[in-house]
């Protein structure tokens, strides 16, 4: 069976070639991502600022394309459609970025991006079957339509544009929705609504959804398995469970003793010396994390370790694991949990 | 116990507005102990920002102190000439204002910045000293000595914030505030840079005031913790206390929407949205979405009142008439 979305060994490298030979910054590095589709699943991804989560969302939209290898929705490569075929991606794969300011154009009112696609993709045979599309996807996300339609952007606040995004998505039913850090500029108490208005998009129209997300407490409570990225590569992945609850990856370790957990009684407790960051971090060979781990050996300066298996349905790319069984890259996909 | 070391007694910070005045701070009253770590918690938009401006008296119009004192060891920062507050800011009291780590000049290396500042606020410190002293701070903030010669873009932005904090200690001052001072960062430097400034903290014997949204944040470091509401301050306590077993229903629903790691349940945001601060709700400002509002809510503002021991609450719960 084809996976509906699938990103096979993904390069991406920025600003190579050209007249003067510039610096190339290897945003991604063989990142393999699959989203069944047989039945809807949140995957998260999980990565600091610079990781290079954004450029995956960009290669995954097809906006970006990929330096080497591919991206392909139902078995297609999204750099060789036709219009037909592009068209069809277009309505199935709906996207939510991060910054709710920077998507409205603030001279139409926020109807404009609501009859957009209902125009474009032709939803609706009459003026009041489209109103009452509308209206209806609004109420889903909580937003009273009388309150909403007929504003302009700036006379809301950014939870109420950003959940018209979430209604604008859920418009076209798509198969999947990539959200870019679609709570990062918004309040607690909003983002909990927000949170729950994608899950229970993605349980009534059978959606599956990528959450993009710095926020490693959100993404353990919203998705089923998680990838975790660490400048351009994988570094852990699997059920969401066992990589937030038991992670093996020094970098995951990291990531997760560092949540900020909102209980007086669990602070931050400092149980292995990692490296602070620094200006000499970034590494040209090896493991990327080599040079802020406290168990780097020799052999992680030299090669960038391949995915081992520790659980069954985890993998993490570290030598440490040297003695579970090695997973080739382009099967991660199925360590994924499977649910069939 | 220990006098305080500052005071804010019904301070009132207004914005001038075409219709009226905006209440951004609205009589809050609190202070800091010596070698306390107070937070200060709320949304966006409920004043935080322009209360801990009001505390270096760097509000500017259309802002202005409508009213109250922010006294320093029982002198009233308000009523200081602008010159006289330029000796206390730095010196005593030191702000790392939000964003921070973006105001550092792009064009200047980071040791001309801290000097600027210690010059700017201090002439105790001889010119021959200065270089001596960049480099001890910078060790402090556990920067490498290279630092001292690079430009704010050769640095990550937990280094920036780092040197941030460099420049906020560099007079030793009694009071540091830090407005968000993590938010833009990532959980790992985050944790990290809290972790600096706990250290400093301690090292200078200094009380810190956190302001800011994260409330897992306000859990992790500080010893007491205010929650602000529509320019309010509804509910102080210590900050164990106010997480178990929170009194102002606002606190409730607040900590309830956040995220654990124990286990998955559904999320349950507040119902409703923050009021409109030019035109705020009568009575409590929270009871146009308060479960418990009861008639007398709408009627009368509550005030902020000791109900036990260390801990106040500003709700018609806790008052003896009920209605």
């Amino acid at each position: 069976m084809t996976a509906l979305l699938e990103a096979r060994n993904v390069t991406k490298v920025f600003g190579s070639g050209g007249l003067f030979k510039r610096k190339e910054t290897v945003a991604l590095e063989n990142v393999t991502l699959l989203i069944r589709g047989s039945q809807p699943s949140i995957t998260g991804v999980v990565g600091e600022s610079g990781s290079g989560k954004t450029t995956l969302v960009r290669l995954l939209l097809g906006l970006l394309s990929p330096t080497e290898g591919e991206v392909l929705y139902k078995g297609r490569d999204l750099q060789k459609m036709s219009r037909d075929e592009r068209l069809e991606f277009q309505r199935e794969v709906q996207v939510i970025f991060q910054d709710p300011f920077e998507v409205y154009n603030p001279f139409y009112k926020v109807d404009h991006v609501l009859t957009t696609p209902v125009t474009k993709f032709h939803l609706a045979r009459s003026k009041s079957e489209a109103q009452e599309l509308i209206e209806h996807a609004l109420e889903m996300i909580g937003l009273r339509p009388e309150e909403t339609l007929g504003r302009y952007p700036h006379q809301m606040s950014g939870g109420q544009r950003q959940r018209v995004m979430v209604a604008r998505a859920s418009l076209l039913r798509p198969r999947i929705i990539l959200a870019d850090e679609p709570v990062s500029m918004v309040d607690a108490s909003l983002r909990a609504t927000i949170l729950e208005s994608l899950r229970k998009l993605s349980q009534e129209f059978g959606t599956s959804l990528l959450y993009i997300t710095h926020d490693v407490t959100t993404a353990y409570q919203v998705s089923d398995s998680i990838i975790v990225i660490y400048q351009g590569s994988v570094v852990e992945t699997g059920d969401a469970e066992l990589v937030i609850k038991n992670p093996q990856h020094p970098y995951t370790r990291l990531l997760v003793a560092s949540i900020p957990l909102s209980d007086p009684d669990r602070k931050w407790v400092q149980d292995e010396t990692f490296v602070v960051d620094q200006t000499s971090i970034k590494v040209e060979h090896g493991c990327k994390f080599v040079n802020r781990c406290p168990f780097a050996m020799s052999v992680c300066h030299k090669n960038l370790p391949p995915f081992f298996q520790t659980d069954r349905h985890r993998v993490a790319r570290c030598y440490l694991y040297k003695d579970g069984p090695k997973i080739p890259s382009f099967e991660i996909g199925n360590v994924f949990v499977k649910k069939e | 116990m220990k006098a305080e070391v500052l005071q804010v007694q019904n301070l009132r910070v207004y914005y001038q507005t075409a219709v009226g005045a905006l209440k951004a701070v609205d009589d809050v009253t609190f202070s800091l102990k010596p070698r306390e770590r107070f937070g200060l918690a709320g949304e966006s938009g409920s004043g935080k920002s322009t209360l801990a401006l009001a505390l270096m008296c760097l509000i500017k119009p259309p802002g202005y102190i409508e009213g109250g004192q922010v006294l320093l060891d029982g002198v009233d920062l308000i009523k200081f000439s602008e010159d006289e507050m330029r000796k206390v800011r730095l010196a005593q009291i030191a702000l790392v204002p939000q964003g921070a780590m973006n105001t550092l000049n792009p064009v200047v290396r980071i040791k001309g910045q801290i000097i600027d500042g210690i010059v700017d606020h201090s002439n105790k410190i001889p010119r021959s000293a200065l270089e001596e002293r960049v480099h001890e701070l910078l060790k402090r903030v556990e920067l490498e000595p290279e630092v001292v010669n690079m430009f704010p873009h050769e640095l990550s932005g937990g280094m920036k914030q780092r040197v941030c904090l460099a420049i906020a200690i560099s007079l030793s001052p009694r009071v540091i505030i830090a407005d968000e001072l993590t938010s833009a960062l990532d959980v790992v430097v985050q944790r990290q840079v809290m972790l600096t400034l706990g250290q400093l903290q301690e090292n200078l014997g200094a009380s810190v005031l956190l302001v800011g949204h994260d409330m897992g944040l306000m859990a992790q470091f500080v010893d007491r913790i205010g929650m602000l509401y529509a320019g309010k301050l509804v509910e102080v306590g210590p900050v164990r206390e106010v997480f178990k077993e929170s009194l102002h229903p606002y606190t409730q629903l607040l900590i309830a929407c956040l995220p654990s790691l124990e286990g998955k349940r559904r999320f349950k945001g507040i119902p409703g949205l923050p009021p409109l601060l030019l035109n705020p709700p009568s009575g409590c400002v929270f009871h146009t979405r308060c479960p418990q509002a009861m008639s007398r809510c709408s009627l009368e503002v509550p005030s902020l009142k000791e109900v036990r021991p260390e801990r106040r609450v500003a709700c018609h719960l806790y008052t003896e008439d009920k209605r």
